[in-house]
Order: C-alpha cells, then structure tokens, then sequence
C-alpha cells in the first residue's frame, strides 16, 4: 500500500531529453525535432554539469526515485543513459530501489535499446503507445503501429520489472463502445501501469489549428465524461483503479517518481525547460531551465548550468500547488500539511459544501480527498478549495 | 473695449444630425473668418471631451465669437452657438437656441432628413428662429440636393429654394453661408439702458478659474466687479471677469445687448448655477425673468456600482467631480446584496447615463456595473399620498398602492420603408400607440407614444437591428399615464437578486422574465450543483430555466512536474471568483450582471 508521508515525499530527479523523431500535432511539451542529429557527447557533458550544479543547490540528498522524461529520451543511446545516472549518482546517493523510469517510443528501433538501458540502470520503462487503432495512431502522428507497440511492450516485458505505458482517449470520433473495447485490449497488455490522458487543445500545437479551423472536433464536455466514467469503469473491474486522476495501477505498483509530484516533494529537474522544486532556507523554490536545447547548452557551457528561473514561492503559491497537486492523487491531501505549506487553513464553509454535494469525503484520519463523483469536475474544486 | 453696435451682431445655431457635418462647417467657418489659423487648428475645435470627438454629439454648449468682414464692407461678430445635439438634452437646447436669432439647418445632400434633425428643428422654429437651409457634402457622388431641398419642403415646410449648397470638407460654400449669417439672419435686439438682464447658457467647471458660466446680454450691460444675483435661485455673486470666446477665453470689459459671453465670479459649484436662469444686477434687477426656466429633472435612474468594492470611496470622490461640472446628473448612496455599496443615480436620459458611466470609467478610471436602468414612477398610495419611486427595490407593499403611473415618450422614427413592418410590430410589441404614420419619398416617418420604461430596455437596439442601422430615432417624454405595472424579481438558486429585479407591465412580464432567464443561463457558469433560474411576480414564478450541474471540469492530463503552468491557471481561477458575486451558494461573475443588464443606446 502507499505510505502517506507527512512531510518528505522524498526527492526525486527529472531528466529532460527534449528531442523528438517528428513532433506530434497535439504535443505541447518542450520536445524539438533536429535532422541533422546532435552531438550526444556534447549534450552529456552538459547534463553531467547541471547534475553537478543541481547538486550543489540541494546537497545531501537521497534519490528515491529518477525520470528520463521527454521529447523522446529512447533516441538516446543506452551509454548516454549511462553517463546521466552516474553523474546523479555523483551528486547524490542513490537509494536502494529506487525507481528509475524511461519513457519510450515503441518503435521497433527504440524496443532494440531496452536492453541497453536495462544495463545502465533503467528499471521502469513507460511507453507513448497512445492508442491501438492504426488509423488513430496516424491522426495523432504517431510513427509505430498497433502490431509495432505491441512488439514494443513484449520486448518491455522480457527486459525490465516494472513498465507501462500511455494511452491518450477522448479523440475525435471516438466512440464509448470502441474506447471500451480499446482499453480491455490494453488492459491484456499492460501489467500493473497505465496512464490514460484525454487529448485536450494545447495552445500552439497544430492541433489546436485545427481546432480553430473547425477542422479538428473532440468529444464535448458530456461525451467526455461518459468516456472517463468509462475508463473508470474498465479499469476499477481490471483491479487497476486510478491512484491519480489520469493514472492506473495495482496497489503497490503506482510509479514513485509521480506520486512524488502529487505529494509535492523535492525534486530537481535538468535538461532544457526542465522544472524543478528544491526546499532552500528561503522557502520552496520553483526552479525552469531554458527551453531551447542549443540556448540550454550554451548557457550550460558558460555557467555550468541552463536556470533561467529561481522563484522562492510565496506560501500562497506553494499552497496553491499542493492542493493542486494533492487533491489529483485519491488517497488526498493531509490538511494540517496545508496549513504548514500556505499557512492558512482550508476554508470550514467550503469544506463542508463540498462533503454536501459529495465531490469531497474524508479519509484515513483527517484526510481529504477528491471522490469518484469530485474527480470528474476536480479543477472546479480544487479552485474552490484553493479560493 | 466697448460692446459691439447690436446690428451687426449675429447669434445662430446649428442644427444637424449626426455626422451630417455641424462641426466640419463650425470648423470651417472659424477657419474662413481667420479666427484660429490652420496651425492653431486641430480637428473639430468645439467637441472637448474625448466622448465628444469619438460620438461625434456635444454635450455641453459651446460658442465661438467670429468676426467677419462682410461683402457690405461692415464688420460683423458672429456668435456661433454650438448646442447639445441630443434629446437627452432638450431643455439645454431649448436654453441655446433661445440665445440665438437664427440657425443654420444642415442637412446632407445624400442622407436627407434625420429623426434627430427633424427633433431639432423643430426646437428652433419653437424659439422662433430665422432658419437657413444648407446642404452638405455636394461634391459626393451620391448627393441629390433637389431630392433632399424638396424633403425639407414636405417634412419641415420650410422654403429650401435659397438653400445653400456646401461642402464642409472641401470648403466649398463656406462664404456663401457666411453671407447668408449675415444677409438671412435678424439681429438681436436690446436695450442697453435697461437694468441688467442676461441668459445663464450654460456653466461648467474650470481647474484655475472655478466656475464659468456662458450667458446671452439681452438687455443693460455685464461688467466687471458688477454684483449680480441670479434670479432662479437667489444667489449674489461678485463678477470676476467677463468676456468672450475666439474660441479661446479672451477678457473684455464689458459685454452690451446681443453679445454672447462668458463671466466667473465667486461661484462654487456648477449646482449653483442652473441653465436658464436669469442674471440681473443685484442693486438695479430687471423687472421680469426671461420664460422658459425649468430647474433639473432627472429622467432615468440606474444604481452604479465599482467592481472592486475597494473603489467605492474613489468612485464617491469621482461623482463628486463629476457633479461639480454636471448638475443635472444627481446621486445618492444605495447598497445592494449583490453588488455592495454604490450609488442610485439620476440622468436626464439613455445618453446622458451612458456618458456619465463612461466618463467615470475613463476619467477616473474605475470599473463600474450598472444595474437595469429604470423611469420614475409615480405612485398613489392608498392613503391619498403620491411617492416617487426611482428603484425596483424600493417598491411599497403592493397593497397599500392604488395605482402606479409610468412615464410615457412621443417617439419619432424615420426609416427606410422596407424596415417598416418590423419597426411597427417593435412598437406594438412595447406598448406603443401609433400617432401618426407618412411617408416623405422612400422613407416612413412614423410617430408613436410608447412607455419609457420600454424605450430603456434594449428598445434602441431592436430598432438598430431590425433597420440595419437606418432607423433614425428621437423621443422627447410627453406626461405621466397608468398603467398594470408590477415588480419582477429575478431568483438564482431560490435567491432573489435585488439588482436584476425591475418593474414591468404585467402584459409584458412574461416574456421579459423568460429573456432574463434565458441570458442568466448562458451567464452564470455551471456549479457543482443543478441552479434553477426563476423570474417572479410576488410568489409566482412565472418563467424558469435551469442552469446544469458541471459535467466535466478536470484537466486529466500529464503536466510532468511543471506545476507552475497549472497554478498559473489556478491564480486566475482564483481571481475569477474574487470578480463574483455570492448568492447563496451561486456564485455570479460580474460579467454576468454586466451582460445581463447591459442596456440600449
């Protein structure tokens, strides 16, 4: 079962690896496509001296959990992999068992490295699968196909103990029936992970283009939520209900590295417009590297590190980001931790509407947490508490 | 300097629609007779303010003295006069014209006779004005000045074969109407041994000289260090300075019979002057005042509240502003449940209101929500007493009133006649009582008395739509009719929300209240919970909709640790319910109730 930490969720590292094969039209993430290719080398020495500041500005610390995240961090070769983890673990001690994701395309050419990364230390693999209709993968640009993703997720299988993948729902067409029958199949896939995420209109993706030119049409809001209650559904009867808003597993099986931002920990985050939150004597301290990989290696280069953002929040603003954070998770948020981070209390009136109309309930001891009727509306109460 | 020899003096006004171009001649006149230099120019001289220049109306009265040497070979002082072009502003209009001899009636060459032409002319030929017609803009393609000279004939009955044909823009004319001023238009006459007797024009508010007040001599002498008393109000005041408009302020030492100028004294406020009062000297008064004094009557109410609850004192000190250089807009403290403290004020019309509000948000720079505009009404109680009723809010027990009367208008639109059929059932559908109906060529001229309570609300957009923007409109408020009126109150989440409640014809409440509940759905955004939206009359509903629970608000997307994107969203939110307003458990944006009330005009 999930520990319900008080005070140190841990910390955890981000690794940002922003390159990308192609760019995927609804994609908003800081991901760059470079044809020419990079120079890899070049890039490790980069990272391995923001590890190197990063560990410097939250010294003595145990990783309980690292993320490879991206743009595509299976483009890197399993060396480069490597030479990052060594370097955190030159900064940092590295706890035994701690969780080590990579997040992956299951194409055929990446599936060949898994066992690459395996040896480097990788021990989660999390794959952007993100449908299994091919006619869907190619709507959402994707470059493998159903039969690829699968071959993926059985090579995943062979190599690592703990894998998952993403699946992106609420696409244009998509019907409750043929996402219920997508997902089953899914669930036969998946062995105690799955991130499910509806598509939303990101601003400045081509996504939202065509959006705007009425040539895009996603389920409206009732349509969506039929389509969420039924992966509730699918999933709760799978023994894989959401710990998270969009995230499934098997008790136990939940993946660390996220419930360390649910649970607003610590964490560094490196790599071009990678963010971090670090605890200084000033307070939490909200922490954004450059976006641009060439700027971000640059700046590396000349001063050791790609910060371009070191805000200590004000507590109204960490206690903002902890509820927003917390109430995604459905084991809640502790209020009196509330009251340390923002140094108020949560609003009595407030509380007591939301346990009335059912979208709050109390939990283990004094927990408050989102309920099953809450989590579809959850930015309506989170904002409502947050008030 | 003494007062000029009263037969070559010349006072006129003009009377234009809209964009008919007053103030393109006014400038070109002030041009041709070399009173400024191009370089001292800048657009349209006369419209002061900002809301002026943008709208293209005046709203305070204004004037300009121009001296002209004439084809005679005298020199002559014109006075022009440039009056409040709006209906709102009748009785100031009626004050300026009765200054003047004569006007100039301009009317464009293409566009023809306007509803609010029309209005004004009339106003003049009351004030027994010699009238000159001008026809506008000849040079444009589309001119027909023998189509509009005939209108003028048939609509006004005025002769139009001397009109003078212009064009403003170009200049061309300009000395054609200078000729006519002086040729066409009578001199004033006045006596200038008789005691001291002077029309209060106007009088605004000015930073370093206090108040200043526009007057016409008509008979005696104005001066320096007089004493003088206005006659209205009884006060005395001493006479600082006199003298006159080129256009700018200039001192003269005395001004005689027919001269149009301008005092400051020891007055405090423009309260203290009221337009059309008459000024006299205090030791040698005149034996009688000049007719026509009306002292201020506000026309239309409506509540002005700052977003920010934080504003109220900015905005009392801004009314106060206001106020200093508007009398006829009137003010008091009012609090309501649903937009906090603010105030219940009083406007001469639409317009006026209009104005006010903008310049409060403009000038002083403030957020404001105005709740539904309402009329006066006048109600007979039970016991014999008559109270005026002002705000919904303040509606007596309905059973201790016998009747209630509202106000009502005589309406004069001019169409297109295709528009027709759409703009008579508008006015049927308001309660209106069609008076008169013709035709002048193509267009309709309808007349209608219609309830102002109707004309306040969305009335004037109607009409725009239907008429695609060619219905011209003007309306003056004729006299005070009963009528089956009750009080409709708006309920959210069985809340009643006092500043949507409103009086209306009980024929009428049906529908208005359905509109009402129809906008609030699509306003006020969806809760947690499912919100009935009523409208009421006492405990009867008689319209409902209803608002929907969320189905769906939750980004169920992967943010990674970038948590400052999602609070970034989250402050906003956040900053958005600070904007609304708690009902209940409802929580309404002020957009919402702007939207909502959002008024005509």
């Amino acid at each position: 079962m999930i520990r319900h930490p008080t005070q140190d969720a841990g910390f955890g590292v981000y690794v940002h690896w922003p390159f990308c094969q192609s760019k995927c039209p609804y994609c908003d993430f800081n991901s760059h496509v470079r044809t020419g290719g990079i120079d890899e080398e070049r890039y490790l020495d980069a990272f391995r001296r923001e590890i190197a500041h990063a560990g410097d500005m939250a010294p003595g610390r145990t990783v309980t959990s690292i993320f490879l995240g991206g743009g595509t961090p299976s483009l890197m070769r399993p060396q480069t992999t490597a030479g990052l983890l060594e370097a955190i673990a030159t900064s940092w001690t590295i706890a035994r068992g701690a969780e080590i994701t990579l997040e992956a395309n299951p194409t055929s050419v990446e599936a060949e490295r898994f066992r690459g990364y395996r040896a480097a230390g990788v021990n989660r693999v999390s794959m952007g699968i993100q449908a299994l209709n091919d006619g869907d993968l190619r709507r959402l640009g994707r470059l493998h196909s159903v039969a690829e993703a699968l071959a993926a997720v059985d090579v995943a299988r062979r190599h690592f103990p703990r894998y998952s993948f993403d699946l992106i729902y609420a696409r244009p067409d998509q019907t409750p029936a043929a996402w219920k029958a997508e997902l089953e199949r899914a669930i036969g896939e998946a062995a105690d992970h799955l991130s499910l995420y509806q598509l939303t209109i990101e601003p400045g993706t081509w996504f939202e283009r065509l959006h705007a030119a009425g040539k895009l049409a996603i389920p409206d809001p009732e349509l969506s939520r039929i389509l969420y209650d039924v992966t509730q559904e699918v999933c709760d009867r799978a023994g894989l209900p959401a710990y998270e808003i969009s995230n499934h597993a098997r008790p136990g099986a939940e993946s660390r590295h996220n419930l360390l931002y649910w649970r607003y920990g610590e964490y560094a985050g490196v790599g071009p417009g990678a963010h971090g939150r670090i605890m200084s004597a000033r307070g939490r301290t909200a922490t954004a590297t450059e976006r641009s990989p060439e700027d971000w290696l640059a700046r590396v280069e000349r001063h050791g590190h790609g910060l371009v953002e070191q805000t200590v929040l004000t507590r109204e603003e960490a206690g903002d980001e902890f509820l927003l954070m917390g109430l995604r998770l459905r084991e809640g948020i502790e209020p009196s931790r509330y009251r340390t981070i923002s140094g108020r209390m949560l609003d009595h009136e407030r509380i007591q509407d939301l346990l009335g109309y059912g979208m709050i309930a109390h939990r283990a001891g004094s927990r408050i947490a989102v309920t099953p009727a809450g989590f579809p509306v959850l930015d309506s109460v989170v904002a409502d508490l947050a008030a | 300097m003494t007062s000029h020899p009263i037969d070559t003096i010349r006072n006129f006004s003009i009377v234009a629609h809209i964009d008919h171009g007053k103030s393109t001649l006014a400038d070109r006149l002030i041009q041709q007779t070399g009173t400024l230099t191009a370089r001292e120019m800048t657009e349209q001289v006369l419209d002061n303010m900002d809301i002026e220049k943008e709208r293209g109306i005046t709203i305070k009265a204004q004037t300009v003295r121009l001296e002209y040497r004439a084809q005679d070979g005298k020199d002559y002082v014109l006075n022009l006069m440039d009056t409040p072009g709006h209906v709102d502003f009748a009785y100031e209009v009626s004050r300026s014209l009765a200054a003047c001899e004569g006007s100039l009636l301009v009317v464009d060459a293409s566009q023809g006779v306007e509803a609010q032409t029309l209005a004004n002319v009339y106003q003049a030929l009351d004030a027994n004005h010699e009238i000159v017609p001008v026809l506008n803009k000849i040079d444009l393609p589309a001119a027909e000045p023998d189509r509009v000279k005939e209108q003028i004939e048939e609509v006004i009955g005025l002769d139009a074969s001397d009109a003078v044909p212009i064009s403003a823009k170009t200049g061309i004319g300009i000395d054609l109407v200078l000729e006519a001023i002086v040729q066409r238009l009578p001199p004033p006459k006045g006596d200038e041994t008789a005691p001291l007797k002077a029309l209060l024009v106007d009088s605004w508010y000015d930073a370093y000289l206090g108040v200043v007040v526009l007057v016409r001599i008509v008979d005696g002498v104005l001066k320096k260090g007089m004493t003088i008393k206005m006659m209205g109000t009884g006060a005395v005041y001493g006479v600082d300075k006199v003298g006159v408009f080129r256009p700018k302020m200039t001192d003269v030492a005395r001004l005689g019979p027919g001269e149009v100028g301008f005092l400051t004294g020891s007055i405090k406020e423009v309260a203290d002057t009221a337009v059309g009062d008459t000024i006299t000297e205090d030791k040698k008064p005149t034996a009688a005042m000049l007719p026509g004094f009306k002292p201020v009557q506000p026309v239309v109410f409506c509540g002005l509240f700052p977003v920010d609850a934080a504003d109220f004192e900015d905005l009392r000190a801004a009314m106060g502003r206001l106020r200093l250089n508007d009398a006829s807009f009137s003010y008091e403290m009012e609090t309501s449940a649903a937009l906090g403290f603010g105030f219940r004020c009083g406007f001469l019309g639409l317009l006026h209101l209009e104005i006010i509000q903008e310049r409060l948000e403009r000038e002083f720079n403030l957020d404001l929500i105005s709740t539904a505009p309402s009329v006066v009404y006048h109600l007979n109680m039970r016991d014999g007493t008559i109270k005026e009723l002002h705000n919904p809010a303040d509606m007596p027990d309905v059973m201790k009133i016998e009747t209630i009367e509202e106000p009502w208008i005589r309406a004069t639109i001019l169409t297109p006649d295709e528009y027709l059929g759409g703009i008579l059932k508008l006015c049927q559908d308001r309660r209106g009582v069609q008076i008169d109906l013709n035709y002048v060529g193509k267009r309709a001229m309808v007349i209608y008395d219609l309830p102002l309570n109707e004309v306040v609300f969305d009335f004037y957009d109607r009409l725009k739509s239907i008429s695609k923007g060619y219905a011209s409109f003007d309306y003056a408020v004729t006299d005070y009719r009963e009528g089956d009126l009750v009080k409709m109150s708006i309920l959210v989440n069985a809340e009643p929300v006092d500043a949507l409640s409103m009086l209306v014809h009980r024929d009428r409440a049906e529908s208005r209240g359905r509109a009402m509940c129809e906008k609030l759905k699509d306003l006020i955004p969806r809760h947690l919970f499912q919100i009935p939206v009523q409208a009421a009359i006492g405990g009867k509903i008689i319209a409902r909709e209803t608002i929907r629970a969320l189905s769906k608000d939750v980004t169920a997307k992967c943010y990674g640790g970038d948590a400052t994107r999602k609070r970034k969203l989250l402050e906003k939110q956040k900053e958005g319910k600070k904007r609304m307003r708690q009902f209940g458990r409802v929580e309404i944006p002020q957009e919402a109730f702007i939207a909502a009330l959002k008024m005509d005009s």
